[in-house]
C-alpha cells in the first residue's frame, strides 16, 4: 500500500508538472463545452436574404417588414431586378432570396391566391430546409393576419409536444457526447502514453525490476488518471448546470457509477495501447485515430446510428462511447432509473472485462 | 573462500531457433566486481535480464543471492539493484522526489527514508540542488545520482547495464570511486561495458561471444592468456571470431 502510494504520488507530480497535459486535462473540457454551447448550434440565425420587390405596394412592404423583423433573417438588400438574383448568389452574399412578384396585392384580393418565389443555396440541404421552413411560417402568419376572413382549407394540426427537451435546445444532446469524448480522449491517450513513456525512458525497466509487482505498477499508473477523469466528469456537469442552464434530472450517483465504469472501460483501452506499442507517437495516433474518432462517429452523438448502413449498426455495439452515451442521456436528460440502463451498463462491464483480460495477457507474454 | 552471491550452471536462453544465450556457466563472489563484456548481440542483455528475474531461461540453472531464478524472482528482485543504460531517473521530478519515489516502491519506512535521503544527498554534495529537477542535472551527476539511488536499499547485488555510456573519462573515472565503496561494504557489483578501460577496474572479466563465454579471469591474466598488451586486444582477438553480426 505504501509503495502504491508513493508510486501514485509520482504519478500526480509528472501530470501537474507538464503544462501540455495540464491543459489538456482540464482545459479542453470546458473549451469543448463552451463551443458546444455557444458556438456549434443547429439553429439558423442571421441569415442573409435578398429581396426582389417587383410589387412595391402595402402588401409586399409589409411582408418585408415582417420578414427583417424575425431573427432569422437578416437582409442583404431589395432589389426590383430579378437578375440581381443570379449575380448576388454568386457573390455569395446570401443563402437565400425571395421574389415577390408584380399584383402581388391586386392577386391577394382579387383572385384569393398569389404566389411566391423562394430560392434558396441548397448546396447545405439542412440549412435549405430550415431557412425554407421560416419563410413558410412568416408568410403563413402574414396570411392569417391579414385576410383572417379569406376560405380556409381543411386543416389537420398536429399537436406537438417534444419530450425532455422541450425548448429543442442543442445541450441535452452535446453535453453527454461531450462527456463521451472527453473520458475517451483523457483516459485511453493519457494512460497508453504515460505508460509508453516509461518504456522509452527505460524507467519501465527500472520499476520491473523492483519487488513492486508489475501488474502494481499499470494499476498504480491507471489510479491517478481515475481520480483525473471524476474531477473532468464533475467540472462538465458543473458547467452543464450553471452556464448551460442543463439540470440533471437522473440520480447523481448513479451517473457517477456508470462514469466510473466507463473511465475504467476506457482505461483499460489505454493499457491494451501500452502494452502493444513502444513509442508515444503511435500510441497517441492510435488512441486518436481508432479510439476518438469512432466515438464520435459511432456513438450517436453527431450522427444518429438509425441512419447507418447495417453493417455500420453492428460495428457501433462494439464502441464502448456509444454505450455510455445512451446511459448518460438516459439519467441525466430523461431522469431514468438502474432499471433502464441494466443492459447497457452490463453490455459494458463486458467489454471492459474483454479488453482488461487482452492486456494483461499481453503484459504476461511481454514480460517472459 | 568467500560467499558465491551469483552461481549458474548452462543457463540458456532460446528464442525460437535462436539461442541468444548458450550454456553459460560462472560464479561471482560476495563483494567481487564482475565485467560481463561481449560486442554489441553476443548475448549481455538477454543474460542479465534472467539473472534479474526479468526473463525466464530456457534451460540451466541460475541462483542469485540463494534465490533460484524460476520461482523465486521476487525475492531476487528484493535482493537487487539495477541500473540500465539508458537514463533511468524520472527528469520531471526533483533529486529528492526520485531518492523518494525509488526508496518507496522498494518497501522503505518514512524513517529510513529521510535518513538514507539526506544521507544520498550529502554523499553526493547536491545539498543545494536537491529541490531541482533531475533534467537541470548534468549527465554525469545524473548517472552517479542513479547508481546510489539503485543502491540505496542496501541490495546484495547490483546489475549496470553500460553504466557511464556517454560520460567522459573524468566523470567515470568518479563513478568508479561510487563502485569502489559500494563493493568495499560487500555489495556485488555485476557490470556490462563497452570502454576496455572500465574492463581494467574489475576484480574479474568475462568475455561473451556468439551467446558464450568465450574467456573469464582477471584481466591481467587475460592479458598474459592472449598475450595481448592491452584489454582492447584480448577483447578484439575475440570478437573478430563472431558470426553474429548486430
Amino acid at each position: 500500500m505504501k509503495q502504491f502510494m508513493s508510486f501514485v504520488r509520482k504519478e500526480f507530480f509528472h501530470v501537474l508538472r507538464d503544462r501540455k497535459t495540464l491543459f489538456i486535462l482540464f482545459g479542453m473540457p470546458v473549451v469543448q463545452i463552451l463551443i458546444f454551447g455557444f458556438a456549434l448550434t443547429n439553429e439558423v440565425k442571421n441569415s442573409r436574404i435578398l429581396i426582389v420587390d417587383q410589387a412595391h405596394d402595402e402588401s409586399s412592404k409589409q411582408l418585408i417588414r415582417e420578414i427583417e423583423a424575425s431573427q432569422y433573417f437578416e437582409t442583404e438588400n431589395i432589389v426590383a431586378d430579378f437578375n440581381q438574383v443570379e449575380k448576388v448568389f454568386k457573390e455569395g452574399k446570401i443563402r437565400v432570396a425571395l421574389v415577390i412578384p408584380a399584383n402581388f396585392r391586386e392577386d391577394l384580393l382579387q383572385n384569393n391566391a398569389a404566389s411566391l418565389q423562394l430560392i434558396n443555396d441548397a448546396s447545405d440541404p439542412n440549412t435549405a430546409t430550415t431557412l425554407t421552413n421560416y419563410i413558410s411560417s412568416i408568410v403563413l402568419d402574414f396570411q392569417m393576419r391579414n385576410f383572417p376572413g379569406g376560405p380556409k382549407p381543411i386543416q389537420i394540426i398536429p399537436q406537438l409536444r417534444m419530450l425532455y427537451n422541450p425548448q429543442l435546445k442543442g445541450a441535452p444532446n452535446f453535453v453527454p457526447g461531450v462527456m463521451a469524448m472527453v473520458l475517451m480522449l483523457i483516459c485511453v491517450m493519457m494512460t497508453a502514453v504515460s505508460i509508453v513513456r516509461e518504456k522509452e525512458t527505460g524507467t519501465m525497466e527500472v520499476l520491473l525490476v523492483s519487488p513492486f509487482k508489475p501488474l502494481m505498477v499499470i494499476i498504480s499508473k491507471a489510479f491517478p488518471y481515475l481520480i483525473l477523469s471524476l474531477i473532468n466528469v464533475t467540472s462538465i456537469l458543473l458547467l452543464s448546470v450553471f452556464v448551460l442552464d442543463l439540470p440533471i434530472t437522473g440520480n447523481i450517483l448513479l451517473l457517477y457509477a456508470v462514469s466510473t465504469l466507463f473511465i475504467i472501460t476506457c482505461l483499460s483501452i489505454g493499457i491494451l495501447i501500452s502494452v502493444r506499442t513502444d513509442s508515444q507517437q503511435v500510441a497517441m495516433l492510435i488512441s486518436l485515430m481508432g479510439m476518438l474518432l469512432p466515438a464520435l462517429l459511432f456513438s450517436g452523438f453527431m450522427f444518429p446510428i438509425e441512419n447507418m448502413p447495417f453493417p455500420l449498426q453492428i460495428i457501433s455495439n462494439i464502441i464502448p462511447a456509444k454505450w455510455y452515451y445512451i446511459m448518460v442521456k438516459a439519467i441525466m436528460i430523461k431522469g431514468l432509473g438502474f432499471s433502464a440502463i441494466w443492459k447497457e451498463a452490463s453490455i459494458l462491464v463486458a467489454i471492459t472485462l474483454v479488453i482488461l483480460g487482452i492486456s494483461i495477457k499481453n503484459f504476461k507474454i511481454r514480460l517472459a | 573462500m568467500k560467499e558465491t552471491v551469483i552461481q549458474t550452471d548452462k543457463l540458456t536462453k532460446k528464442f525460437g531457433d535462436f539461442i541468444a544465450t548458450n550454456a553459460i556457466t560462472f560464479s561471482v563472489s560476495k563483494g567481487e566486481i564482475f565485467g560481463f563484456l561481449g560486442a554489441n548481440g553476443a548475448g549481455k542483455t538477454t543474460a542479465m535480464r534472467m539473472l534479474c528475474g526479468l526473463s525466464i531461461p530456457s534451460s540451466g540453472t541460475a541462483s542469485i543471492a540463494g534465490f533460484d531464478v524460476y520461482t523465486q524472482t521476487e525475492e531476487i528482485k528484493k535482493n537487487i539493484g539495477y541500473m540500465s543504460q539508458r537514463f533511468s531517473l524520472y527528469e520531471d521530478l526533483s533529486i529528492l522526489e526520485n531518492i523518494r519515489f525509488f526508496g518507496g516502491i522498494y518497501g522503505l519506512s518514512k524513517q529510513q527514508l529521510k535518513e538514507k535521503s539526506e544521507m544520498l544527498i550529502h554523499q553526493l554534495g547536491l545539498e543545494s540542488e536537491a529541490k531541482k529537477l533531475v533534467s537541470s542535472l548534468p549527465l554525469g551527476w545524473r548517472q552517479k545520482l542513479s547508481f546510489s539511488v539503485a543502491v540505496m536499499h542496501e541490495p546484495k547485488i547490483v546489475f549496470l547495464d553500460e553504466p557511464t555510456g556517454g560520460v567522459d573519462p573524468l566523470t567515470r573515472r568518479q563513478f568508479w570511486d561510487l563502485i569502489y565503496a559500494a563493493a568495499d561494504k560487500g555489495v556485488t557489483i555485476f557490470v556490462t561495458t563497452h570502454y576496455m578501460d572500465e574492463a581494467e577496474y574489475c576484480d574479474r572479466i568475462s568475455i561473451m561471444v556468439d551467446g558464450k563465454i568465450e574467456a573469464m579471469d582477471t584481466p591481467s591474466k587475460l592479458k598474459e592468456q592472449f598475450a595481448a598488451p592491452s584489454m582492447d586486444d584480448v577483447f578484439y582477438q575475440l570478437a573478430r571470431g563472431a558470426k553474429r553480426k548486430e
